[in-house]
């Protein structure tokens, strides 16, 4: 065990963390996630995208018309400002990176293991902290919202469809998000491969 | 079936003519599908335009244009009260005849329509963008304007003449002077900007005093060229119908644009007075209204080679260019023949003395004979006005037999008459006085409806009728009743149109002096017994919601709809306020009602659009203090 993790990593998968480095440093200029809401009178549809460091909605004008229509139920107003851990998560994207060129340079098979613990736990804090959100959002409503449904709650899902009164929302990885989890698939890969080439060698 | 035969055996005849069997589904637009076409309808005496899905014939809007609207405030409030400014003062009405497409090489190009008020002379440019009226300008030296607005192949000009010829400049002499030639027409050339669309006079002509009635402009190998009609060359002035009925020819005029144009540049045309207001609406801002003096006119005499007259018969209405620009087809209203010029005949003998039989005012008269291309003989009663179909056919109205008759240009011949619901007027085939027809639908625009639809008190509605003209054989597939008087239309593929209309007025580039983007920005400001009041609006509430104004301060609600999200429009309108009736704020827009606060009370304001599931609750209220 001892021995793998200390492994110097082949040539080729050497490339492919170079590969994955070059990968995230694209999750600057793509959404991450990707909430989508439908309903009759919107036929063409809402949605919101969140960023490493912003949220915006899926076309110019669609998140003042989802924080209009948020409005009637008391929910808070979404905007990028309220949402502190986008201030740092760039910064965290960029240890990643960083991470991923100090295992190119230094080609180790631990380091990729770190690399994939990083992902890991980065994914489960942000997936918590996205949910906590979504709770927030979706419990704390203004008791003096013209519009107020008893024991009715408006989070929505973390991953798949909801309705939510006459509403359908979705909520799915984007390419961002793809990404990131893609990243963890090759450097998996990358300890598979180390591990069965040191098999086959012994 | 049974009633249908009764129907037959009372009444018989055109008003039973069979239909084709499968009509209701060539027409029939299924809930959610969008129609093929657009359909532009002027609105005759109504001053407004109507907007028509074709084939299903559903009416989707009204523009208003040289009328007042109540629906949304159109000429009532301070952005767009303006645009009916005339010399005259505010006029909130007209007569609204012709509607023409904007176009590129003589192609529909969907970025304007033309519309022509006739009783105060004027011409108005409509975006088909946000489909609202956005430029109106007033012609001078004329009285009626009638024969426009009618443009040159790339919409370079629109041409305006007079209807009622008067003595110009205006002077109050005998009427009998009309026969000593002392009234007198203009022709107006209207220049357009290829890239706003912006409208002024270029030029104008004197004409001999006759009435000009229609007119179209060449295309192709007749580009330079614009042909009007007239009536009364007798210059009667009593009893027009009968004095000015007595000449077995009257004129189609035959307009060298160009050649008017070199002769301005020239210095041929010479400064003559007349005062007329141009009323411009920039985007999301008050109209801008100029009122400006002095034209360029010239006279024929000055101006070799820019006019010549086609004799007609029999005092001719409809002029109309085919899509070659080779035939010039005259509708002569009391005529038993439809008579058709021909380009090429025109340019043969225009100069030379053996082909003219006299002058008017210096302009040459050609002889009938010169200039005929060919007679479609015996066809119906009362020719009007021809459209094409791009394939070689031409469909005449014909006003007196109350028909279509369809006819080939080349032999002349007669292929197909279809009879009309009462009394046609225009006709209009989707790009049919284009150089590229699209030659599918045809519609039939008509004045009487009589036994038509149900009885609905003494004035019934007027109507149009729509044919495929797509086969071998026209076939009439359906008739509906029309907003105004539907005068003359131009029809236009919806794939030309449909992706380019405005959604939504971006609020980050209202300009509007009065705007305000935010609903922290909203505020009262009073200056001395004025009150600006910097209101937002979104559903489901104004901001500010609650106004204390003093008994006879003048209050201004510059209200602003913050809304970024299609078709959420918002009302307003106060209590009891005399002179707005409603104002209709598109997303993103700024508008301003003036209210001059009455005696003392509490008065209510509201949205008038049904915007939300609290609409109701979007009311607030003002109280005006003694």
């Amino acid at each position: 065990m001892q021995k793998l993790l200390l492994k110097k990593i082949s040539k080729m998968n050497r490339l492919l963390i170079l590969g994955v480095g070059l990968l995230l440093v694209s999750v600057y200029f793509l959404p991450i996630w990707h909430i989508s809401l439908d309903a009759p009178q919107y036929p063409e549809g809402l949605g919101m995208k969140i960023w490493i460091d912003k949220i915006t909605g899926s076309s110019t004008y669609d998140l003042q018309n989802i924080n209009l229509l948020n409005h009637y139920i008391g929910m808070h107003e979404i905007v990028s400002e309220s949402v502190p851990e986008l201030l740092f998560m760039p910064y965290v994207l960029g240890f990643l990176i960083f991470g991923a060129f100090v295992t190119f340079l230094y080609p180790r098979v631990y380091l990729t293991i770190l690399g994939i613990l990083n992902i890991i736990i980065l994914g489960i804090l942000g997936m918590y902290d996205f949910w906590r959100w979504e709770y927030n959002y979706g419990h704390n409503l203004n008791p003096d919202a013209p519009i107020v449904v008893p024991g009715m709650a408006y989070q929505p899902p973390l991953l798949g469809c909801k309705e939510m009164l006459n509403i359908t929302a979705c909520s799915f990885p984007s390419w961002g998000g793809i990404i990131l989890f893609a990243s963890l698939g090759i450097l998996a890969f990358i300890v598979w491969n180390e591990k069965r080439r040191m098999d086959v060698s012994k | 079936m049974i009633l249908i035969g009764l129907g037959y055996g009372c009444k018989g005849g055109a008003a039973t003519a069979a239909l084709a069997s499968d009509a209701a589904k060539r027409v029939y637009v299924a809930p959610g599908e969008k129609d093929e076409v657009y359909a532009f309808l002027s609105g005759g005496f109504s001053g407004q335009m109507s907007v028509y899905g074709i084939p299903s014939t559903r009416l989707f809007k009204i523009i208003p244009v040289f009328s007042v609207f109540p629906e949304n405030g159109y000429g009532y409030d301070e952005e767009t009260k303006n645009m009916l400014r005339t010399t005259h003062g505010y006029i909130p009405w007209d007569d609204s005849h012709h509607i023409e497409a904007s176009m590129t090489d003589g192609k529909q190009d969907g970025r304007w329509l033309f519309l022509n008020a006739n009783n105060t002379p004027r011409l108005a440019r409509i975006d088909l963008k946000s489909f609202e009226t956005k430029e109106i300008i007033e012609i001078p030296n004329s009285a009626g304007n009638h024969a426009s607005p009618f443009a040159t192949e790339n919409t370079e000009y629109l041409m305006a003449a007079t209807r009622f010829s008067v003595p110009i400049p205006q002077a109050s002499v005998p009427i009998e002077n009309f026969s000593k030639g002392d009234f007198k027409g203009t022709v107006t050339m209207v220049k357009v900007d290829p890239k706003s669309g912006r409208l002024s006079l270029e030029l104008q002509i004197l004409v001999p005093g006759f009435d000009y009635d229609l007119s179209h402009c060449g295309k192709g190998k007749s580009h330079d060229w614009c042909f009007f009609t007239s009536y009364n060359s007798e210059q009667a002035y009593k009893m027009i119908e009968v004095g000015a009925s007595k000449n077995d020819k009257d004129y189609i005029l035959a307009f060298n644009w160009v050649r008017a144009k070199q002769c301005l540049d020239q210095g041929k045309a010479s400064n003559f007075g007349g005062e007329y207001y141009r009323n411009y609406l920039p985007e999301n801002q008050p109209a801008i209204s100029e009122k400006l003096s002095g034209v360029k006119m010239l006279q024929p005499k000055d101006c070799p080679g820019v006019m010549y007259y086609m004799p007609t018969p029999k005092s001719p209405h409809g002029t109309d260019v085919d899509p070659t620009g080779e035939y010039i087809v005259g509708g002569g209203k009391l005529a038993t023949v439809i008579p058709v010029h021909s380009f090429s005949k025109l340019m043969d003998v225009k100069d030379k003395p053996e082909h003219r039989s006299g002058m008017i005012m210096d302009i040459p008269i050609l002889k009938y004979e010169s200039t005929l291309a060919g007679e479609v003989k015996k066809p119906c009663l009362g020719p009007l006005h021809t459209e094409f179909d791009g394939k070689g056919y031409a469909y005449t109205s014909c006003f007196v037999s109350s028909e279509v008759v369809k006819w080939e240009l080349g032999t002349w011949e007669v292929q197909q008459h279809l009879p009309a619901y009462y009394s046609v007027g225009h006709l209009s085939i989707v790009g049919g006085s284009s150089k590229d027809p699209y030659g599918k639908y045809l519609i039939a625009l008509n004045k009487i409806t009589k036994d038509r639809y149900l009885p609905v008190g003494m004035e019934l509605p007027q109507s149009a009728q729509l044919y495929d003209i797509s086969g071998g054989k026209a076939e009439l597939l359906s008739d509906f009743p029309t907003v105004g008087e539907p005068h003359y239309s131009q029809m236009i593929p919806a794939k030309l149109l449909m992706d380019k209309a405005a959604k939504i007025y971006p609020l980050e580039e209202n300009k509007h002096p009065y705007a305000i983007k935010n609903e922290k920005d909203a505020r009262v400001v009073r200056e001395g017994n004025t009150v600006r009041v910097y209101m937002t609006q979104i559903r489901s509430h104004f901001k500010p919601d609650t106004i204390e104004v003093k008994s006879g301060d003048t209050v201004f609600f510059h209200v602003t709809n913050l809304e970024q999200d299609f078709d959420i429009p918002h009302g307003f309108a106060v209590s009891g306020a005399p002179e707005m009736p409603n104002l209709l704020i598109m997303p993103g827009q700024t508008r301003t009602f003036k209210w001059k606060a009455p005696k003392p009370g509490i008065y209510p304001f509201y949205c008038t659009d049904f915007c939300s599931a609290l609409h109701q609750e979007m009311q607030q209220y003002i109280r005006v203090l003694p």
